[in-house]
């Protein structure tokens, strides 16, 4: 129970505190402290009707008892940092729940603000607003603790030494600031679905994207990307159990099982997607949700509409006329046209692709199925040099030996 | 208000490079910025600067002697060529000027924070 009220109400815990006291680091180790106490009180007196405005509340009289005891040492600013927040005979009300609506909001776009590198972004989004601790975010990015805690640092005393500012862009400015909250919940949850490097899949990082992507999408209901990032890693975290089989190893899409998809992420996904096409205001990440809807939609790979998927694909590459997306393209016309279209389709992505190693992959797995084994060989070879997942690479090198 | 330093950086450019750039318009614009920056408030200090061999750094060593050298005190191909200091709300007011200027002077601009804000003068 603790916990579940840790995951939703940290983050906004935080934002609050940081509204209050305009300082990170003291609405982190505030909240932080507030939670310590509750998992002692909620023990023994079960968790109270509002635990998120308790731990606001309590959040805020640690953060006042901290800076007092600081004032008192005669540090001037703190004292007037204090004497400005709270009368000095102010006791918190206890139930005194004064969260606002837009306080999480602003603590997004505080943590995802673009003179931040994107790998601080992420770090700082999932410590504030996912309470998630340093060493954890450390393992699951596969850095050194030290490392991410020098992030951390680093991050929090840009944003109060250049003044990064604690508020919600303006119209204007928004469609270009979501972008990065956008990219940063990807980001996590691509870290969380195929690791860079290591193990395949870590569950949690995927969880907590697509619950910081429902955090946004109830904050900014007029943004249809939000949906569309929602229900794209709906889609395709839906597939999670289809996508390892008994013996840890690697299945593709069409090899899958699809009675192990997850029919309730399924379901809520599509159900997203129709809504988004009746609003009609596409962008990458709907695209890209209406794509993997296609897929979630057929009752076996041989049912795969692949002519609808090659027309969303036209589409994605106005909005995103990247070598990569042209390379997904090519894969849909060697569906749809035959393998031999197909890598007429990759032929020009040669170049750009060269170190991407899903290009090689893709290329191999065409070049077999026209019967040019040695060449299929050759791509699969530089495919195993490029790749840094462990599974992935099992996976490639049986493929190689089936040949 | 906070202040911050927008700096030009960019490589040592040759006579023939600088009389481009004279001809480049990145002059006038930088100008006509520097106007609308006095108009909105933003607008503390701007000018450019000499190029590197007109440098000279000054330091005291341990013995406490002063001592003098010819040159800039960081030997590189890329210098700072100019700067701004302005008064700004807050980083993204800063950035949105910095944006400006980099379209204007036609050069990278880095954007610092200075440690306290000056003041508040009667």
């Amino acid at each position: 129970m603790i916990e579940e009220v840790f995951r939703t109400e940290f983050g906004s815990a935080v934002a609050t505190l940081v509204r209050l006291f305009g300082d990170i680091d003291v609405a982190e180790e505030a909240v932080q402290d507030a939670f310590v106490i509750a998992m002692d009180k909620w023990a023994s007196d079960g968790v109270p009707p509002n635990p998120g405005g308790w731990i606001v509340t309590t959040a805020k009289r640690k953060a006042l008892d901290k800076l007092r005891r600081e004032s008192t040492r005669g540090q001037r600013e703190t004292r007037a940092v204090v004497e400005a927040t709270v009368p000095e005979d102010t006791e918190p009300d206890m139930d005194d729940d004064s969260a606002l609506p837009d306080d999480r909001l602003r603590l997004i776009f505080t943590c995802c603000h673009p003179a931040l590198a994107p790998a601080s972004q992420v770090a700082l989004t999932l410590r504030l607003l996912g309470g998630l601790e340093c060493p954890e975010i450390a393992r699951a990015f596969l850095v050194p603790e030290e490392t991410m805690a020098k992030r951390l640092v680093r991050a929090k005393a840009k944003i109060r030494d250049a003044h990064i500012p604690y508020r919600v862009p303006s119209d204007e400015e928004l469609p270009d600031r979501l972008r990065y909250v956008l990219q940063v919940i990807y980001l996590v949850f691509n870290e969380g679905y195929s690791a860079s490097s290591g193990a395949l899949q870590r569950t949690d990082l995927c969880d907590e994207a697509i619950r910081l992507a429902r955090v946004c999408s109830e904050l900014m209901p007029d943004e249809p990307e939000v949906f569309g990032l929602l229900a794209l890693m709906l889609l395709i975290s839906a597939r999670r159990d289809a996508r390892v089989d008994a013996n840890g190893d690697l299945v593709l899409l069409p090899d899958q099982d699809r009675s192990l998809w997850s029919r309730d992420r399924i379901d809520e996904g599509l159900a997203l997607v129709r809504a988004l096409l009746r609003r009609n205001q596409p962008g990458p990440y709907q695209i890209q949700a209406a794509i993997n809807a296609v897929h979630s939609s057929a009752p076996t790979a041989a049912d795969t509409d692949w002519s609808q998927i090659v027309a969303l694909y036209d589409q994605l590459t106005v909005f995103t006329p990247t070598p990569v997306v042209a390379l997904n393209r090519a894969a849909a016309i060697a569906e749809r046209d035959g393998a031999e279209a197909g890598l007429a389709a990759l032929e020009p992505l040669a170049d750009a692709l060269d170190a991407y190693h899903p290009f090689h992959v893709a290329r191999a797995e065409l070049l077999s199925r026209v019967g040019r084994v040695k060449t299929a060989a050759g791509a699969y070879h530089r495919a195993l040099e490029l790749v840094g997942n462990d599974d992935e690479r099992l996976f490639l090198e049986r493929r190689l030996r089936a040949l | 208000m906070p202040q911050y330093l927008l700096s030009v950086w960019g490589p040592e450019m040759t006579a023939e490079q600088q009389a481009e750039y004279m001809k480049s318009g990145a002059f006038e614009a930088t100008g006509k910025l520097n106007d609308e920056l006095v108009a909105s408030g933003n607008f503390v200090f701007a000018n450019g600067l000499e190029p590197l061999h007109s440098a000279t750094v000054v330091r005291a060593n341990d013995s406490g002697d002063v001592v003098m050298t010819d040159g800039p005190y960081v030997e590189t191909k890329e210098y700072m060529g100019g700067f701004w200091v302005l008064e700004c709300a807050d980083l993204d007011e800063a950035l949105a000027i910095a944006k400006r200027a980099t379209v204007a002077c036609q050069g990278p601009v880095e954007v610092r924070p200075f440690q306290s804000e000056p003041p508040v003068s009667g």
